[in-house]
């Protein structure tokens, strides 16, 4: 190991990362851990270094491979994964979060060249999956996947991959729909020409009955087909008495689609075909500019996503691979390295250190002792532990919590949305106006009457109101999505636009993990106790201990050490020129001085020759943006409380940083995040959740905004309404902002398209509005109306610095 | 002048054609990923550095 060694700083040649010390040299290529190198050995053997001729350093970082993958022999199991067999050939298709670059897809569809039995393996870019055809003689799919996992790219195996019964079809039929509407629209508008230059007059012939029939045989699918959604939504919410924005487009289509029938069929004009087209064309268009998803994000992740698919029961001496819903109270687990642990359990080995940062977002090591509990969701940290399993899988704490927070979606689909409570008024209006002319002309001139009436529906179409929010919506979550702010549908802008409260989650949120702070409180320590500490720290496997190491020294002159001896989850002792150094815990250190005080934060206790000299603590550190986020958002008027899963030890620091004492609450228990977030909103405040970890999820269901932090957008996170970056965090003023100021963007196009439709009723009160105005009107209305929600909110992104910056 | 309708049909007949083609290739999925077709097109049948050629001509039958 040690002739490896450099000291300068250098870039790993798989994974681009600093190497830190201890680099690993081959080929004059550097490699920063053992894991890396190890990639880059099999590529070469294999003939695959084309991977780096890509990209740089495209690889990601490497754990080493535990014996994790043995459940995936059993065939109960790999029969639930795999798509479909015949003969010898399988199909299976993994979801690989990793995937990120060019070099990815290139490697992971030559993947036969690592594993003859791949027949062939071919990547969905967009979705991160990877399906694979394998001849099941040959290897078998616990193969496939550990050579996935050896290369960096590890398939996500969890239970709800194994629950999945069918893949979310994508929703192709809105594109057909779209399809064929815009083949018909352009084809009558091609007809209508005639119409529009000779305005009905043709010489001779006559074509403009052909014609005619021709438009209404074209536009028949378009009623029928594309326009089935406005139609069916209409019909629906006639019959639940609420007025959606589909009824005035319904309205619209059949107003448009009748008259035209008629007056073909009567052979008294060419219809409003063109118009009718064109309209179903521009909001199927604008519905499915909404409808912009992240297919490769899932914001709908319960507890299942995180469970491991099997584990390993112990019966007697002997060892077997469970599914994890087979598991019932008093089966004896086997847990390894790494593997987390799906239900309630006793500790039976004797200590165990696992790391609950699922639960509590919060990865702080926890070391238990014989008999203690250990809650599902727990993550075992080195040696392997046997477990004694108390309750299901379906019945541990954290299901219980999971399911305690649902039943949320229908209080968010109660929230009345800005375009539906203005389109039940644009309904009232255009009947009134419609119904006016009627009566008006009725007495006179009853044809005209009727001509009126239709021509009101006609024109007084619902664009602006049907199209402007999709727009506004639709282009903001595009531009936010670029910034690294995932949001999950155009919904959550508008909510996002009324909140008037936040709440953040304390640690991983507002403080950022694995960034800590190393204080030293004690007698002061002396240059040469400093390098003696350094030296012994930096022989310990724990990362506390490397962090003091890399706090106290600069230089690199590690002292000789003897005796050295490291207690897992205690600490670390040796000699250095014959003074015994003791690094760990307090019990570990054995100094009277040291027992019987409050342990507050994570600290490591010092002693040399036995006296104590101090103790090390690690604070986690506020995010830079922090202090600066939570000024701004005080100013503009919305209420911050913080909910803290923590001891109250940093209290001041923090009312410090709030300026405020109340709203501040620590020991928060999962479900008492839940009930706060709920007083909240029983009183009528709108509540953004801002959190990371599985303890925050009951809360950000239950808010009416629940923001998810992602250290990387491949973890895990919470089911949440929006994903956003850590490193964004202190854009999340901006988004609020932004989310206000497509609002106002929206109420804006709703008084130009005001106007529009103010001319286009002027004509149509009179009876006097003719096809060729209709087919002028209606496109210039809808495509100002587009170019300007685009437009503005583009221009309104650019001013506040959302632009720019990829993720 | 009725050969206009001719042209008419024939017209309906070319773009009829033309939105078939279009709705067989979404539902084959040509549009699902739009990324990796792009990418993988610029893929050489081998990207070898020199040393390393000799044994890899008989791996890359697919």
């Amino acid at each position: 190991m040690l002739k490896n060694k450099i000291l300068t700083e250098t870039q790993c040649y798989h994974c681009g990362e600093n190497c830190k010390e201890e680099s690993v040299e081959l080929d004059n290529k550097s490699f920063c851990c053992q894991g890396c190198k190890l990639v880059f050995e099999l590529l070469q053997e294999n003939n695959l270094c084309g991977y780096y001729d890509l990209q740089a350093s495209p690889g990601k970082t490497q754990t080493l491979l535990g014996n994790r993958y043995a459940y995936l022999d059993q065939s109960s199991i790999s029969d639930n994964l795999i798509l479909f067999k015949e003969g010898n050939v399988s199909h299976i298709q993994f979801h690989i979060p990793a995937m990120h670059c060019a070099s990815c897809i290139w490697l992971l569809e030559h993947l036969n060249r690592l594993d003859t039995g791949i027949i062939n393996s071919k990547t969905n870019f967009i979705q991160k999956d990877l399906h694979i055809i394998f001849d099941h003689t040959k290897t078998s799919l616990r193969n496939i996947v550990e050579k996935l996992h050896e290369i960096a790219y590890p398939p996500e195996l969890n239970l709800k991959e194994l629950e999945k019964s069918e893949k979310k079809v994508s929703s192709k039929t809105r594109i057909y729909k779209i399809g064929i509407a815009g083949f018909v629209f352009g084809n009558i508008m091609l007809l209508s020409f005639p119409e529009y230059f000779s305005s009905g007059k043709y010489e001779g012939e006559d074509f403009h009955r052909i014609f005619g029939y021709l438009n209404l045989l074209l536009s028949l699918p378009v009623f029928f087909y594309s326009a089935s959604e406005f139609l069916e939504n209409a019909l629906l919410s006639f019959r639940q008495k609420v007025i959606n924005i589909d009824v005035p487009i319904a309205i619209g289509i059949v107003a448009m689609f009748s008259r035209s029938i008629y007056e073909v069929v009567s052979d008294t004009g060419p219809g409003y075909f063109d118009s009718m087209t064109g309209l179903v064309f521009f909001m199927l268009i604008g519905r499915n500019f909404q409808s912009k998803t992240y297919e490769w994000l899932s914001f709908e992740r319960d507890y299942k996503s995180y469970f491991p698919i099997a584990v390993s029961r112990l019966k007697g001496t002997e060892e077997d691979v469970v599914s994890v819903h087979d598991i019932k109270p008093n089966d004896r687990l086997f847990i390894r390295n790494q593997e987390i642990i799906p239900a309630d359990v006793l500790l039976v080995s004797k200590h165990a250190q696992v790391d609950y940062s699922f639960v509590t977002g919060e990865s702080r090591e926890v070391t238990c002792q014989y008999g203690e509990r250990i809650f599902a969701g727990a993550r075992l940290i080195g040696k392997p532990v046997e477990v004694l399993v108390q309750k299901d899988v379906s019945h541990s704490y954290i299901t219980k919590l999971w399911n305690q927070s649902s039943g949320k979606s229908e209080t968010k689909s109660k929230y009345a949305h800005l375009t539906e409570s203005i389109s039940k008024w644009f309904v009232i209006v255009t009947m009134s106006i419609a119904v006016g002319a009627l009566l008006f002309w009725y007495p006179t001139d009853p044809s005209r009457a009727m001509l009126a009436f239709t021509s009101v529906l006609v024109i007084a179409c619902a664009c602006a109101l049907a199209l402007s929010a999709p727009f506004t919506f639709g282009n903001m979550i595009r531009i936010l999505g670029k910034r690294g702010i995932y949001l999950k549908n155009t919904k959550v802008l508008e909510r996002l636009s009324n909140i008037d409260s936040i709440v953040f989650d304390k640690t991983g949120t507002l403080t950022s993990t694995g960034n800590y702070k190393v204080e030293y409180f004690g007698i002061e320590l002396t240059d040469i106790q400093k390098q003696f500490i350094a030296s012994i720290a930096h022989a310990s496997s724990h990362p506390l201990s490397w962090m003091i190491a890399n706090n106290l020294s600069s230089s690199n002159n590690k002292l000789p050490t003897t005796h050295l001896k490291e207690i897992n989850g205690k600490g670390i002792e040796g000699c250095i020129h014959g003074r015994f150094v003791q690094l760990g815990s307090r019990s570990f250190i054995h100094v009277a001085e040291a027992q019987n005080e409050n342990v507050k934060a994570s600290e490591v206790g010092v002693s040399i020759d036995g006296k104590l000299l101090g103790y090390f603590y690690f604070k986690t550190s506020y995010r830079q943006s922090t202090s600066s986020l939570l000024h701004a958002m005080k100013k503009e008027g919305y209420k911050i409380s913080v909910l803290s899963g923590d001891y109250n030890f940093e209290q001041s620091h923090l009312e410090e940083l709030l300026e405020q004492k109340e709203g501040i609450q620590f020991e928060q228990k999962p479900i008492d995040k839940l009930n706060s977030i709920k007083e909240l909103q029983s009183q009528g405040i709108k509540v953004m959740m801002v959190g990371d970890g599985l303890n925050d999820a009951g809360a950000l269901l239950q808010s009416d905004v629940g923001l998810a932090i992602a250290e990387d957008i491949n973890n895990f996170t919470p089911g949440s309404d929006g994903i956003i970056l850590s490193k964004n965090f202190g854009q999340i003023g901006n988004l609020l902002r932004f989310a206000k100021s497509g609002h106002r963007i929206i109420m804006i196009s709703f008084i130009i398209s005001i106007f529009y439709n103010l001319v286009g009723l002027w004509f149509a009160v009179q009876g006097t509005l003719s096809p060729i105005i209709a087919a002028i009107l209606m496109p210039i209305s809808t495509s100002s109306l587009v170019v300007y929600t685009v437009l503005a909110s583009s221009i309104k992104a650019r001013s506040l610095g959302l632009t720019k910056m990829r993720a | 002048m009725s050969v206009i309708l001719i042209l008419i049909a024939f017209s309906l007949l070319v773009a009829g054609s033309f939105l078939v083609g279009f709705l067989w290739s979404v539902k084959t999925g040509q549009y699902d990923d739009d990324v990796s077709p792009a990418i993988r097109i610029l893929f050489d049948e081998e990207i070898v550095t020199p040393k390393e050629q000799p044994n890899s001509k008989n791996t890359d039958a697919v």
